[in-house]
């Protein structure tokens, strides 16, 4: 549905992309991911024909954003990082100027009506945009990238300025639109990447550095070696009684969490189970187990990874997206997002030793 | 660019500006109108169209100063440029409201010449010259209001550049006035607006004239385009 063709731009000489390559397929939601400044705003620009490429093309359904750039402008709806409001106008005026915009064919009042109702502003339909809340505004300029249902919808950080409620009606409704539709769409929330797209894409310093599947950044923690414990009595005698495990590496991190309970962190050799000897020892010396978890690496842990490393990948689109497709597999990403201190460093260190130690 | 033009036209009324610019030129020509005609007993509304000239000028820029570089300063235009349209549209879009916005302003002239009929014959020819004149040098003006407003992000920037440049197209014939050399002086009084005017107040509608104030039009409104273009490409 997409296709993104060694794209390249340069501001003033600076460069801004570097030869970047993806497609989208229909139906399918892009997580676009990076720090501010990463290249994902002026991405998006580029995909809709906002600004064009110093180099490279932007296929859309096929027509390429510049040469065919009618045709290719007519299959996307587009939500800029500011919502491209009028704010003297009133919310209906506004909405049915961009449909004669757009050039839609169907039932107009209807048509609107029913995009208000989706995005949930059909309250403030007869209100002046100016007066109304940020979260209004921004969905109502969600609501115009709505407008005439276009194949292709982009969203540059579409739930900024919501609050949690809104935030999941929204994320609900992209989720909704991906049967029809192909949708990319940034954000920083990277719980809300996770919990809304199929396909993750990183971007840092105007490179892809890893493009990928969601469910495998979510999957189970494979390549994980610590453990969070709080146990209930003495600490030295719990460290002791825990060094003696087989497998453990050290306990460090220790922190009183209220009367005579303890957390502790828990490094063990990758690719043995200690859980249950843990358990066992710990239990054989009266000494419950109050919480027992395994520290997996969050997706930030992974975001800041891929975002801050020195090197990042050469321009061999192809080699580079595989290396890290293989990395991330091993250094998959969790549910709780939780004490994950120190995943950052071993990340590396754990990508050499791939035999999961699947807890 | 029915719909730009339909949303400008909206944005004009719903807001001051339209109002604004349309009394201030009633006014004006009110006064003139009831000075150089009902007050000295002529039937001519020369002195209404002469004076008139001037207010344009002064006013013009009111009604180009947001038209671009408000949309570049709101980031409107991305809402814009990634419509369907090209920005052939979006530019004449802009550019008809607005012209629309100074007709339905200059056309009080020919409420007074409705007016003086009551009284007299009055000399339309002369009366549709001036109005056609009036209405040429005012769509050049928007021209390059249009032209200056798509500069910048500033309306206030689009605004004085556009009084600097009015006032200089009117002075032109001054200017060309401290030039001996004939050719240098030929020149520049061919691009001065006024003496183009002149023979329009006369009710002379001279094809020369026509292509002159039209071919202002057409390039400042393609210039327009260039830089909507440039930016993109930056």
């Amino acid at each position: 549905m997409i296709e993104i063709k060694e794209i390249e731009k340069y501001y003033a000489g600076k460069k801004a992309l570097d030869k970047i390559n993806f497609t989208v397929n229909e139906g399918e939601i892009l997580g676009f991911l990076g720090p501010n400044g990463a290249g994902k705003s002026t991405t998006m620009n580029i995909i809709t024909g906002y600004i064009a490429p110093t180099n490279g093309t932007v296929l859309i359904d096929g027509f390429d954003i510049i040469k065919e750039s009618k045709k290719a402008k007519s299959k996307i709806g587009y939500l800029p990082e500011q919502p491209p409001l009028y704010v003297d106008m009133t919310v209906k005026s506004y909405l049915s100027f961009m449909y004669d915009l757009k050039k839609v064919n169907s039932n107009k009042q209807e048509h609107i009506n029913e995009i208000c109702e989706k995005v949930g502003i059909s309250d403030v339909y007869n209100r002046i945009i100016k007066k109304l809340s940020k979260g209004y505004k921004q969905r109502i300029g969600i609501a115009q990238a709505l407008i005439g249902y276009p194949p292709v919808i982009i969203l540059d950080e579409p739930t900024v300025g919501l609050d949690p409620k809104q935030i999941i009606s929204i994320r609900n409704l992209i989720k909704g639109l991906a049967q029809k539709h192909t949708v990319i769409f940034s954000s920083h929330i990277l719980s809300e990447i996770r919990a809304v797209c199929s396909r993750i894409l990183v971007i840092s310093k105007g490179k892809i550095v890893a493009d990928n599947p969601a469910e495998l950044l979510s999957g189970a923690s494979r390549m994980s070696n610590k453990i969070i414990a709080h146990i209930d009595g003495n600490t030295e005698k719990a460290q002791e009684i825990m060094k003696g495990v087989e497998g453990v590496l050290e306990i460090n991190d220790i922190t009183h969490k209220g009367d005579d309970i303890y957390e502790y962190i828990v490094t063990f050799e990758k690719g043995c189970d200690i859980r249950r000897e843990m358990f066992k020892a710990l239990a054989q010396n009266d000494m419950p187990i109050i919480k027992f978890d395994i520290v997996e690496p969050s997706l930030e842990d992974v975001f800041i990874e891929l975002t801050s490393r020195e090197d990042v990948p050469d321009n061999d689109q192809d080699k580079n997206s595989e290396s890290l497709y293989d990395k991330s597999e091993e250094t998959s990403g969790d549910d709780s997002g939780d004490g994950s201190e120190g995943f950052a460093e071993n990340i590396d260190s754990q990508r050499s030793d791939s035999d999961d130690s699947d807890i | 660019m029915i719909a730009i033009f339909k949303k400008e036209m909206s944005s004009y009324f719903n807001s001051i500006i339209g109002y604004i610019f349309i009394a201030v030129l009633y006014l004006f020509s009110g006064i003139f109108f009831w000075a150089t005609s009902l007050f000295s007993d002529s039937a001519s509304l020369n002195g209404v169209f002469a004076n008139l000239l001037m207010i344009t000028v002064f006013l013009m820029p009111i009604l180009t100063m947001r038209l671009i570089s408000e949309e570049k300063r709101a980031k409107t235009d991305q809402a814009l440029f990634t419509a369907p349209i090209g920005s052939w549209s979006i530019v004449i879009g802009k550019y008809f409201s607005a012209l629309a916005v100074y007709a339905i302003g200059i056309g009080i002239t020919l409420v007074y010449g409705l007016m003086i009929a009551f009284y007299t014959v009055p000399n339309w020819i002369e009366i549709i010259g001036n109005f056609v004149g009036l209405f040429l040098v005012g769509a050049a003006l928007i021209a390059v209001g249009i032209f200056l407003s798509s500069l910048t992000e500033s309306q206030v920037v689009s605004a004085i550049s556009s009084y600097a440049v009015s006032l200089l197209i009117l002075l032109t014939d001054g200017l060309a006035g401290f030039f001996n050399d004939k050719i240098l002086h030929e020149t520049i009084s061919y691009f001065s607006f006024s003496k183009h005017y002149k023979s329009f107040t006369l009710g002379l509608i001279n094809i020369a004239d026509i292509v002159f104030f039209l071919s202002v039009c057409l390039l400042f409104l393609f210039l327009t385009t260039r830089v909507l273009e440039k930016k993109r490409w930056k």
